[in-house]
């Protein structure tokens, strides 16, 4: 057991924890973001930098302090270790650059986009950022390509977080989906045109922190903040069968994984529970859950960061007249 | 003209067989370590001579050796870094391409002290020519019982490869080396854990540059303290430069750790002065990522002392008015340089080589490239200039590896010391985007 | 054909490539520099040979062929290709230019020699190719020769110094009088 100090909190935790993990114990607020990292996936984190801590004293046994900011999602705590996150100025001064250089080629087109309201970045920057952008450079635009019949790739507005990578690798087994090309020209792809056709491959879906991986099925297209999600199982022979419905009215709209309150999967589920099974007498339905997230749905609010003008000023006329309707807020007005 | 250790025999004829360099003398400290001293001796020798780090973190070579961890039952490995590709940095290529033995050699006593019995020479790609070199050589070495098991009746086995790189300045990081030496995408690692650790196939590994590796071979010829008795303080030994820019004698010098940049520049001996009779205007000293100093500043410390060639003397000053010996590659600028554009011309190159795993870096080092290459082209506004501060500011230290600083430091040392430039580009917008334009004024000191 | 030299006409990538016998024996050469459980190791060398045998650049099915080759997914093949600049994922000309733009060679004439180069070839640099297929001209990024400044490299070669009109056209007439490319070495050791 290791006893560490965490935003003036003692923790004891087992040796080999990551700092990240030893907050999560803790959780509410003082819990680092974390874009990148994901539990149940091996090699995951590091990335992103959103999580980056000052470590104020290394150990009992070396008590001097870190040189750099260390990401907390892959540093593993040691007896006797301090460690600064909201209590520290550094710290959200980075973390309001990181949010920052996130946003800078992400199109912002949160109006029309499926992940709206419980999306990992836009939570992130709600909480982190700040509401006007210094970026005025033209932003790094691909087209959106189907993976396969069931999953639509919107790379633009991917953050390079690996996630969907090691899902592909350890979850959906056969790999044919990777990053390719380097630097801010890469990007998510598939092998030639190859079709993620493996069983467990709709779980990039939900591992997906922003909406660059969405579910072609969902119907209707509606906004999360309208719908509600209902805990429901089935006898699946491939995976768990518990899953989330997400309703409007009697429909289910789609269906995902359940996730705890850091946005991470709990049991991964089968393509078929999560694409073809759309009807509520295929279910056995425990009752409506609790989305404790600390995201957009929860609070019930839906703002943007910064609206990209340049982006909503291309959308077709309907979104426009339902943003009329729903108008996004500005943050900072 | 100064002890030459490294290059005194590479313009012989033939240098580059076995025959001849071994007829120079050459393989002696293998003979010498492989009879008559223990892997730990080696080392020992290694620490005594001072020797830096030559790849450009000037980390103590014989400290690095020390903390290799040696797990029962593990195979380890010594990595050569031949990947040069640090902008002004061309010494590797010249030693590899003309004196192969000479690094053979070095390899194959620096993996006797560590325990290596299977090494690598990972080069980069573009310098297949010179990996065709290495290959030959290596054969040669095999065919002398230099190579290959039970070298010279010692009872130590040892086998080395070449591995060609595919194009990638982040390949000379040495986490990302060592994933491109795995066969894969040349992305940095977290550290910990340390190559030391878990390096090449997750065995422990020391990577270590050419010329370091080099250096080895009169170490062990002469012994450590004569090695460290040439050179100023911590900075023992000899050095290579690789000169460039605006020279009249652009090109290659294994100088003594001490010369006075000065001289360096102007002496017959060195780089002949600056071409066209011209005035130097700047000095990146140690490869592009290290800060740009003002004529001033690089032939004198701000306290107005000579700036000598070593590490301490170049860092006087810290990133102030200082900047570092880096890799030796040693870039200067006669006074028609345009500051902006050439720093324009740096961060497009690490905007291109940035591997992409990491936000700050993979964002930032765009980012930058736009902002300059649009003050560059006369539309920049005066806030850019703090913008481009604190761009590089937010991408320093939050990064995997240190090709954000990389990418950082240049071009906030370009904007300390060349501020009015910068602001010129903004106010003189038309007149500063004329291909050829020429910024009248001064630098900035301190 | 002359003994040494191999017949260099593009041949652009059939649709079901294979290595010639020369270069699986060196393929089988480079497999042994690695632990028998890293193949992987092997991919970058095993690409750089197949662009040399495939007419300079690597398309979807050689990589295919190199990932067989290797045992390896596709998928890991087509990573690599595309984070490594020197792989070609387009058909280029018979003599691909790479030229140096960075710092070291702008402060020599880069900038001046890539605009010479567009003009005497045709040819635009970021993989554009002559319209008489001899050219492909790309901007690279500081090959370690800054000392002689401005650099081309094609192939293999390192072509120095082209701050002079003449230096360029020694090296454009070089190429254009190039029926066969140089020989590697293990095509040398198959012919022997
Ligand atoms: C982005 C980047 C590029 C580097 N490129 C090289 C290189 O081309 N050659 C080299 O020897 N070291 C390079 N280094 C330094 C290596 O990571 C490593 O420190 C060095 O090879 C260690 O060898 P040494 O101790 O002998 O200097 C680079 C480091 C970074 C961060
Ligand atoms: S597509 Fe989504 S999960 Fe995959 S890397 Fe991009 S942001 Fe991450
Ligand atoms: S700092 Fe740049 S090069 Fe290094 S790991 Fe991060 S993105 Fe890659
Ligand atoms: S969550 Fe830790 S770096 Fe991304
Ligand atoms: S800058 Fe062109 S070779 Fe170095």
């Amino acid at each position: 057991m290791a006893k560490i100090t965490f935003d003036g909190i003692e923790i004891e935790i087992p040796d080999g924890t990551t700092i990240m993990n030893a907050a999560r114990t803790v959780g509410g607020s003082i819990v680092p973001p974390a874009m990148c990292y994901y539990t149940p996936l091996k090699g995951s984190g590091g990335k992103c930098r959103a999580c980056l801590v000052k470590v104020t004293a290394g150990s009992t046994k070396d008590p001097r302090p870190m040189p750099k900011l260390v990401p907390s999602c892959i540093t593993s705590v040691q007896d006797g270790m301090v460690v600064e996150n909201t209590v520290n100025q550094q710290v959200l001064d980075v973390r309001k650059g990181i949010v920052e250089m996130l946003l800078i080629n992400h199109p912002l087109d949160c109006p029309v986009c499926d992940q709206a309201g419980e999306c990992d970045l836009q939570n992130f920057a709600f909480e982190h950022g700040v509401s006007t952008t210094r970026y005025t450079e033209e932003r790094r635009t691909f087209d959106k390509i189907d993976i396969g019949p069931l999953i639509q790739l919107h790379m633009t507005r991917c953050i390079l977080c690996y996630r969907c990578v090691y899902t592909a690798n350890q979850i959906a087994g056969d790999r044919v989906h990777g990053v390719l090309g380097r630097g801010d020209a890469a990007e998510i792809g598939t092998y030639i045109e190859n079709i993620i056709d493996q069983d467990f491959s709709g779980n990039v879906i939900d591992v997906c922190p922003v909406g660059a991986l969405t579910d072609k099925t969902w119907r209707f297209k509606q906004r999360v903040w309208f719908t509600k999600p209902v805990n429901a199982h089935r006898d699946c022979p491939k995976c768990s069968g518990n899953v989330l419905l997400w309703y409007k009215g009697k429909d289910v709209l789609r269906v995902t994984a359940r996730k705890d309150e850091y946005g991470e999967v709990k049991e991964w589920i089968c393509n078929e529970c999560r694409f073809e099974k759309k009807e509520t007498s295929d279910w056995t339905i425990e009752g409506p859950a609790h989305i404790d997230r600390s995201s957009v749905i929860s609070a019930n609010h839906y703002e943007l960061p910064v609206l990209n003008h340049s982006v909503v000023a291309d959308l077709p006329e309907s979104t426009q007249r339902e943003l009329e309707k729903n108008p996004p807020l500005k943050l900072g007005s | 003209m100064g002890r030459k250790l490294l290059t005194e025999h590479i313009n012989v004829e033939g240098i580059d067989t076995f025959e001849v360099y071994r007829k120079h003398g050459g393989y002696r400290s293998v003979e010498k370590a492989l009879k008559t001293m223990t892997p730990d001796e080696v080392v020992e020798e290694v620490k005594k001579s001072g020797l830096r780090g030559r790849g450009g973190a000037g980390f103590p070579t014989g400290l690095k050796w020390s903390f290799l961890a040696k797990p029962e039952g593990v195979p380890r490995h010594l990595v050569c870094n031949a990947d040069e590709s640090e902008p002004g940095t061309f010494k590797d290529r010249q030693l590899m391409s003309k004196l192969p033995h000479l690094l053979i050699e070095g390899m194959i006593t620096s993996s006797y002290a560590l325990g290596a019995n299977t090494s690598y020479i990972y080069i980069r790609g573009e310098l297949l020519y010179v990996l065709r070199i290495l290959e030959k050589a290596i054969s040669e070495a095999y065919a002398n019982g230099f190579l290959g098991k039970n070298i010279l009746g010692s009872g130590y086995d040892l086998d080395l490869h070449v591995h060609p790189g595919g194009g990638a300045y982040i390949c000379g990081e040495e986490t990302a080396l060592l994933e491109s030496l795995e066969g894969k995408r040349g992305n940095p690692r977290n550290k910990p854990p340390f190559p030391a650790v878990q390096g090449l196939y997750a065995r422990p590994t020391v990577v270590n540059n050419v010329e370091s590796i080099a250096a080895v071979v009169p170490i062990i010829n002469d012994g450590g303290d004569e090695y460290a008795k040439l050179g100023v303080g911590k900075s023992t030994g000899t050095k290579l430069f690789s000169a460039c820019g605006h020279l009249n004698k652009p090109g290659i010098y294994e100088i003594e750790l001490g010369v006075p940049v000065e001289e360096f520049i102007y002496s017959d001996e060195y780089c002949g002065g600056i071409w066209k009779g011209r005035e130097l205007k700047a000095v990146v000293a140690g490869g592009s990522s290290v800060p740009i100093l003002p004529k001033e500043l690089i032939l004198k410390t701000a306290a107005g002392e000579d700036r000598l060639m070593t590490y301490e003397s170049l860092s006087d000053g810290g990133f102030v008015t200082g900047t570092m010996l880096g890799s030796g590659g040693f870039i200067a600028m006669d006074e028609t340089t345009c500051i902006v554009r050439n720093t324009w011309s740096f961060s497009r190159f690490y905007h291109h080589e940035s591997c992409g795993q990491c936000s700050p870096c993979r964002e930032g080092t765009g980012w930058m490239e736009k902002v300059l290459h649009r003050l560059e082209h006369g539309h920049g506004h005066m806030e850019d200039i703090d913008l481009l501060v604190s761009v590089a500011k937010q991408i320093e230290g939050n990064t995997i590896c240190p090709l954000g600083e990389a990418a950082a430091w240049p071009v906030a040392a370009a904007v300390r010391h060349f501020r009015d430039e910068f602001e010129w580009h903004v106010t003189h917008a038309k007149e500063a985007a004329r291909p050829g334009a020429v910024y009248p004024g001064k630098a900035v000191l301190a | 054909m002359p003994l040494n030299l191999i017949d260099m006409e593009p041949t652009n990538a059939p649709a079901k490539p294979q290595f010639s016998a020369a270069a699986q024996d060196e393929i089988k050469r480079i497999i042994t520099h690695y632990p028998e459980d890293r193949k992987k190791s092997a991919l970058l060398p095993v690409l750089h040979i197949a662009q040399a045998e495939f007419g300079g650049w690597v398309s979807p099915e050689v990589q295919t062929l190199v990932a067989e080759t290797l045992d390896l997914k596709p998928i890991e093949v087509y990573e690599v290709a595309t984070f490594y600049t020197m792989f070609n994922l387009k058909p280029v000309g018979k003599h691909v230019l790479e030229i140096c733009r960075t710092g070291p060679c702008m402060l020599r004439g880069s900038d001046e020699l890539t605009a010479h180069l567009e003009r005497l070839t045709g040819a635009r640099v970021g993989g554009e190719t002559s319209p008489d297929g001899l050219f492909t001209l790309k901007e690279v990024e500081c090959l370690a020769a800054c000392g002689f400044a401005p650099i081309v490299q094609v192939r293999e070669k390192y072509y120095e110094q082209l701050d002079t009109p003449e230096n360029v056209d020694a090296m454009l007439t070089e190429l254009r009088n190039m029926v066969h490319r140089p020989i590697l070495p293990w095509e040398a050791l198959a012919q022997n």
